[in-house]
């Protein structure tokens, strides 16, 4: 027996089961509000919606056909050279399945000449000095959930599939991400371009993990002007997936960033534990459970549960800044700010 | 021993609080519950630390026992040292 609160509990209280929704009740709620939202507050006339072929994307347009109509959703696929053609097959499909308008924008170009690919390319040869335009790459996330600081290591593979690792200084890490950040900058832009074109709104992506754990990028991917899932647990993403009748091929997809050259999982990046995992972690720490609850629930150690907990927290201090509007040295209070 | 201590503390200073009162960091006040230093100052931290004492930290010691505040620091450079 657990004591939670002053009460004595069961150890097995905490399940996959917590995370259940009613979907009809969760989709005509942010239908509802989405129409408030983008058309009542923001005197907007539809939106713009960037399609990456994943579950959150999909389940955002899905969402926005259902509230405003297939005809006030524009769908976007922005492809790079390491995004993969599987994705844009299955944002090419979504779309159609939903019978949206979209187009396509390859983004290489751009990023080519912003330097996106060179910067990156530079940093990476710092580190690896033989690396080669088709050689292969990723970072990966270590340490946090093992009660250390959290680092990243970059992985280069060769055309012949060897691979190496090795431990990324702040410097490299820092330019590495920034090159790659470009990417999801460019398709904000552009995505407000069409924004702009069509008097639409921008909807933004982030399940609850990604919003809550500063899994974005500012002013990038983070940026938008509504965000109709960021509330819902990336377990309950899948399953409004699969009541909005989303083709099999996305309902069963695996998370992943497609954004390096070489496949990486979501959580090889950033949350270092499986998405059912991460939501069942944080639905737990939100919750106030202690950390025998979650190492129970988890079969881990006590100690495993309570640097998942260090981390949570620790990700919400250091990406509070994505998070924060400019700050203003004085108020405006004519604006209310 | 005061030298690692010194050093660390200067560096703090000067690189994440842009300057200030040097008794604002004591010897046990911890950089991350303070919100002094955040997890990319851990990775700027670690790489002075290298750089400054002519150590390599290995993954597994990057833990806050060795790194969270200035006499944890000087207990672990001064192990790394002899």
């Amino acid at each position: 027996m657990l004591t939670i609160q002053g009460t004595r509990v069961a150890a097995t209280k905490l399940t996959s089961g917590v995370l259940d929704i009613e979907p009809q009740t969760v989709t005509d709620r942010i239908c509802q509000r989405l129409v408030d939202i983008v058309g009542r507050d923001q005197h907007r006339r539809g939106v713009v919606v960037a399609l990456s072929g994943g579950i959150d994307s999909s389940v955002c347009a899905a969402l926005s056909v259902r509230a405003l109509g297939p005809s006030r959703v524009f769908g976007l696929l922005m492809p790079e050279k390491d995004s993969s053609a599987a994705s844009e097959d299955l944002g090419k499909l979504l779309a159609e399945h939903l019978k949206i308008e979209y187009i396509k924008q390859n983004i290489a170009p751009t990023l080519e000449a912003i330097g996106c690919y060179q910067w990156r390319d530079d940093a990476i040869r710092i580190v690896f000095p033989e690396y080669q335009k088709d050689w292969k790459s990723k970072l990966v996330i270590a340490g946090g959930i093992d009660g250390r600081f959290n680092y990243f290591k970059l992985v280069v593979q060769t055309p012949d599939g060897k691979r190496q690792e090795k431990r990324l200084d702040h410097k490299q890490y820092l330019q590495i991400v920034a090159a790659t950040n470009y990417k999801q900058r460019v398709r904000k832009t552009i995505e407000y371009f069409h924004a702009d074109r069509l008097h639409y709104a921008v909807v933004g992506t982030p399940n609850r993990l990604e919003y809550d754990q500063g899994f974005f990028v500012k002013n990038g991917d983070g940026s938008a002007d509504v965000k109709p899932i960021a509330h819902l647990y990336k377990t309950q993403v899948y399953a409004l997936a699969r009541f909005l009748g989303l083709p099999s091929v996305i309902c069963n997809s695996k998370p992943t960033t497609d954004t390096y050259s070489l496949p990486q999982g979501q959580d090889e990046f950033y949350f270092a534990l499986p998405y059912e995992k991460m939501d069942l972690s944080l639905w737990a720490h939100n919750h106030g459970l202690p950390a025998e609850e979650l190492a129970y629930c988890l079969g881990i150690s006590r100690e495993q549960a309570e640097f998942i907990y260090r981390d949570i927290e620790t990700k919400r201090r250091t990406t509070a800044f994505l998070h924060a509007k400019p700050v203003l040295v004085e108020n405006v209070p004519e604006l209310g700010l | 021993m005061n030298d690692i201590k010194t050093q660390v503390r200067q560096y703090i200073l000067n690189n994440f609080l842009m300057g200030g009162d040097p008794e604002r960091i004591t010897d046990s006040v911890s950089f991350i519950e303070k919100g002094i230093i955040d997890s990319t100052g851990v990775l700027e931290l670690i790489s002075f630390l290298q750089e400054t004492f002519g150590i390599r930290i290995e993954d597994a010691e990057m833990v806050p026992e060795n790194l969270d505040s200035l006499e944890k620091i000087e207990k672990y450079v001064d192990s790394k040292l002899t």
